[in-house]
């Protein structure tokens, strides 16, 4: 191998990600056993911090509400496809995950009487369906800044250990066992062996396979894709959610909390169209439907703006000072972004890539799955990366922040469990060679091919084909324009030769694990021939609980499958079911 | 309902004077200037990424979130400390050249990028997290006034466009800064809190808050709209007042 400074490093527990779901785990791992975070940003630069309207819990501190109600609201928002024993763990262990952030020091918005206040979120009802609750814990529209915040200021607390601006690019296993991760350092370009008893992944999601995105330009499911080359299975990846309000054209978020304080959806004419697609909770109605709803007016004709591409988001009834003190950062958004003052005028608005309910599968101690139910000792997954599974087929809004608190903290307490007892698995001689060679031959290569323009193109059909509406002739489409893409991303150079902070090289290889996920993305989506949640097949319009109430196992293979007419096997997984049988989705 | 049409966006040619530094090959800073096709919504980070994706792809420069939340991106903009993502280029003046740099008082890596960890090390050095003497069995409670007291320094993000913009800051790197000070506050005036002494006495420190020349830069270059100089001010009262 070439002259690469390779630096090793040893601990009981190694965390990859410094989002909710990372922090959470390395509080919880904390004190009394040998812990480090390693992730590719600053711990406060995590997409955590993106996350606006609140994370929630049955607290019933402004009104009636079970931890039950709030099961049954994610199994029926998850379309069925929800796992109702992790489902009820999310919902009971909710309330203490929210008092373990007060505690922390989290300033969540309070009622008049000094409690948690909460507030309305789609899909979030009471007794089963018959209004909306209010269940969503939050700190003005910056709920996840907050939780972000406040779990990096626990970690400074602790003293917990960090390898801040690290690209874990690979993860060593020995004999199926997990033995460390193999880490690219940005500022020196240096490779670092991190060994460790347990691993746990949280490293986010990967929306970036879309162009009309609110992630961010570093979520790119570098973690996600290590797991996929490994060998190991991705659950349940043709679940993409698209968030009904990005601003138009960017895509930015604005959280769905904005409808929860009372702003409606209206087409070019005016009207409130949700009224006819979810007669009961209309705006509020769980994701899914309203983004499909917003798809659908624009594509019948009845979208406003010049290319009529977009719907609007009024909150022009809500008086200002509500605005300012409940979602004074969205509202900022659309005055910086697009010059319209939410105050008078209503802001464009449409779907915008936003949450993988698809992953890394796990079991309800975070634990990763090689199969249906083998664990692969040692090595956990939480938050977005994993699918444990609690979104099933479209996940509810202010879940993934709890999510994140619920499943990180198991993941921090499993994995020092088993690292208390586990012996270090003895990690390859050769363990950094993959990611040497791999950044030697991006580095090293002389194409003529640009990774901006294969990104942006891999990123226009995902859009085009990939996105609400699906059918097998655009998904077609878009796996063979994925394989033209890998075809040129084998002919590509970069310019930057050196190896300080070499942000180059990285951007080509994180395209390499896109064009992986884009690919799974895809063709789990080709697989399953129904429609359920977020996943919106044109061509099988129905839910067919019969051949599909199960969920994806995608592996990759050395050669193409027969079946699915690509490198990529699927396999399916029975959905665990307690109480809820499925119904007719109606809201 | 009164609703304006959104015109078709205009597009423009722009020119970025970029300060670029590679450590591995410049003996020192040096101007470049980038001519880039821009639209009437494309913000300095879109420029930025136009360039190094279609130009130059060692121009390098640390980005996440790309709508101002992260922090990633505190930059010199024109003079300003700003984040490349919340700066639309249609607001600068587009008839000359933008001219792109580094925050300054912090070393400087490579071209954009800052050694950002003197500022990191100020912030964890005010004890920036919640010391109670209570474990309470449920949550705490807060009146909405008390939780109103500290809300402006919850918005902080870390970016250190305020600590980079402060004179005394720049000749005095010992300085805690700005961000360090908001961070300290967000604690001092949190009715949960009971460790507000300690932070007052290290920030009564000779590199603590009577640094702070009331220059009002910090308050300016807050991309989160934190009233950052009234911050400083409060603490310093705390501090003669002997209490939050």
């Amino acid at each position: 191998m070439s002259n690469q400074n390779v630096t090793y490093h040893e601990y009981d527990v190694v965390i990859v990600g410094a989002g909710g779901a990372g922090m959470r785990a390395a509080i919880e791992a904390g004190s009394d056993t040998k812990v480090a975070v390693v992730s590719k940003l600053f711990p406060t630069r995590s997409h955590t911090g993106a996350a606006q309207g609140g994370m929630a819990a049955a607290l019933a501190n402004v009104e009636e509400d079970s931890w039950e109600w709030h099961t049954f609201d994610t199994v029926k928002g998850g379309d069925y496809l929800v796992d109702q024993d992790a489902a009820e763990i999310l919902a009971k262990e909710s309330v203490q995950a929210v008092i373990d952030l007060e505690n922390m020091g989290l300033p969540f918005n309070r009622t008049p009487d000094g409690k948690i206040d909460q507030r309305r979120f789609g899909g979030h009802t009471r007794d089963h369906g018959k209004a909306p609750v209010r269940r969503s814990c939050y700190a003005a529209d910056r709920t996840g800044h907050m939780i972000l915040q406040t779990l990096y200021q626990n970690c400074v607390k602790l003293g917990i250990e960090f390898y801040n601006e690290f690209y874990v690019l690979d993860l060593a296993m020995n004999d199926g066992k997990p033995s460390a991760v193999v880490a690219y350092e940005l500022a020196t370009g240096d490779i670092h062996v991190f060994a460790a008893k347990s691993i746990i992944f949280a490293t986010g999601g990967f929306g970036k396979i879309y162009k009309t995105t609110s992630n961010a330009h570093t979520l790119t499911g570098d973690g996600v894709g290590i797991i996929y080359r490994k060998g190991l299975p991705l659950e349940d990846m043709e679940f993409y959610q698209f968030h009904p309000t990005g601003l138009a054209g960017l895509g930015i978020l604005l959280s769905e909390a904005a409808r929860g304080e009372g702003g409606i959806l209206r087409n070019a004419s005016g009207e409130r169209f949700m009224e006819r697609y979810a007669p009961t909770i209309k705006d509020l109605a769980p994701r899914d439907m309203v983004a499909r709803a917003m798809a659908n007016e624009v594509r019948e004709g009845r979208g406003a703006g010049p290319n009529k591409d977009y719907v609007y988001l009024d909150l022009t009834h809500l008086e200002p000072a509500v605005i300012d003190a409940k979602l004074p950062d969205i509202t900022e958004f659309a005055r910086t972004y697009l010059g319209v003052e939410p105050y008078t005028e209503m802001v464009p608005v449409f779907p915008t890539a936003h949450y993988a309910m698809g992953g890394i599968p796990t079991n309800i101690k975070a634990e990763v799955l090689s199969d249906n139910d083998t664990v692969v000792p040692g090595l956990y997954a939480a938050g977005e990366c994993a699918c444990v599974s609690v979104h099933g087929a479209n996940r509810l809004g202010t879940n993934s922040l709890l999510d994140i608190n619920v499943f990180g903290k198991r993941a921090g307490q499993y994995a020092v469990e088993y690292a208390k007892t586990a012996k270090q698995v003895p990690v390859p001689k050769n363990a950094a060679d993959e990611v040497i060679s791999m950044l030697e031959k991006v580095r090293k290569a002389k194409g003529k091919e640009k990774v901006a323009v294969l990104r942006r193109e891999l990123q226009e059909t995902m859009d085009k084909n990939a996105q609400v509406f699906r059918t097998e002739e655009t998904l077609t489409e878009a796996y063979d324009k994925i394989q033209e893409l890998r075809a040129r991303y084998e002919n590509i150079s970069i310019q930057d030769q050196g190896k300080r902070f070499n942000t180059d090289l990285l951007e080509a290889v994180e395209l390499g694990f896109l064009l992986d996920l884009a690919e799974v993305t895809v063709i789990t989506c080709r697989e399953r021939r129904e429609s359920r949640g977020a996943h919106l097949r044109e061509d099988f319009p129905n839910r067919d609980d019969k051949k599909f109430m199960v969920h994806s196992m995608a592996y990759l293979k050395d050669k193409a499958q027969k079946e699915t007419g690509s490198n990529i096997a699927i396999g399916w997984k029975p959905v665990v079911v307690t109480n809820y049988q499925p119904m007719e989705r109606k809201y | 309902m009164a609703q304006q049409e959104i015109a078709e966006v205009p597009s423009f040619t722009v020119t970025l004077m970029i300060r670029r530094f590679d450590p591995e090959t410049d003996s020192e800073p040096k101007w470049v200037d980038y001519d880039v096709q821009m639209h009437g919504t494309d913000r300095v980070l879109d420029a930025l990424h136009k360039i190094k994706w279609e130009q130059d792809g060692s121009l390098t420069f640390r980005r996440s979130c790309a709508h101002g939340v992260c922090g990633s991106d505190a930059m010199r903009i024109n003079g300003r400390n700003r984040l490349a993502c919340k700066t639309l280029i249609k607001d600068l003046d587009i008839s000359a050249p933008i001219y792109v740099e580094p925050i300054k008082g912090l070393t400087v890596e490579k071209d954009l990028i800052v050694d950002m960890n003197p500022f990191y090390q100020a912030f964890k050095d005010v004890n920036p997290f919640l010391i109670s003497n209570t474990k309470p069995e449920k949550e705490r409670l807060q009146s909405p006034e008390d939780r109103a007291r500290f809300d402006d320094t919850t918005k902080c993000i870390l970016c250190a466009a305020c600590t980079s913009s402060c004179p005394v800051f720049w000749t005095d790197g010992q300085y805690f800064g700005p961000a360090a000070i908001v961070n300290a506050h967000r604690f001092i005036f949190d009715s949960r809190d009971d460790a507000a002494q300690v932070r007052l006495d290290i920030l009564n420190d000779k590199e603590g808050v009577w640094r702070c020349r009331t220059t009002f830069n910090c308050t300016e270059a807050c991309p989160r709209g934190i009233e950052v100089t009234k911050a400083i001010a409060e603490v310093k009262q705390a501090i003669l007042r002997g209490r939050p």
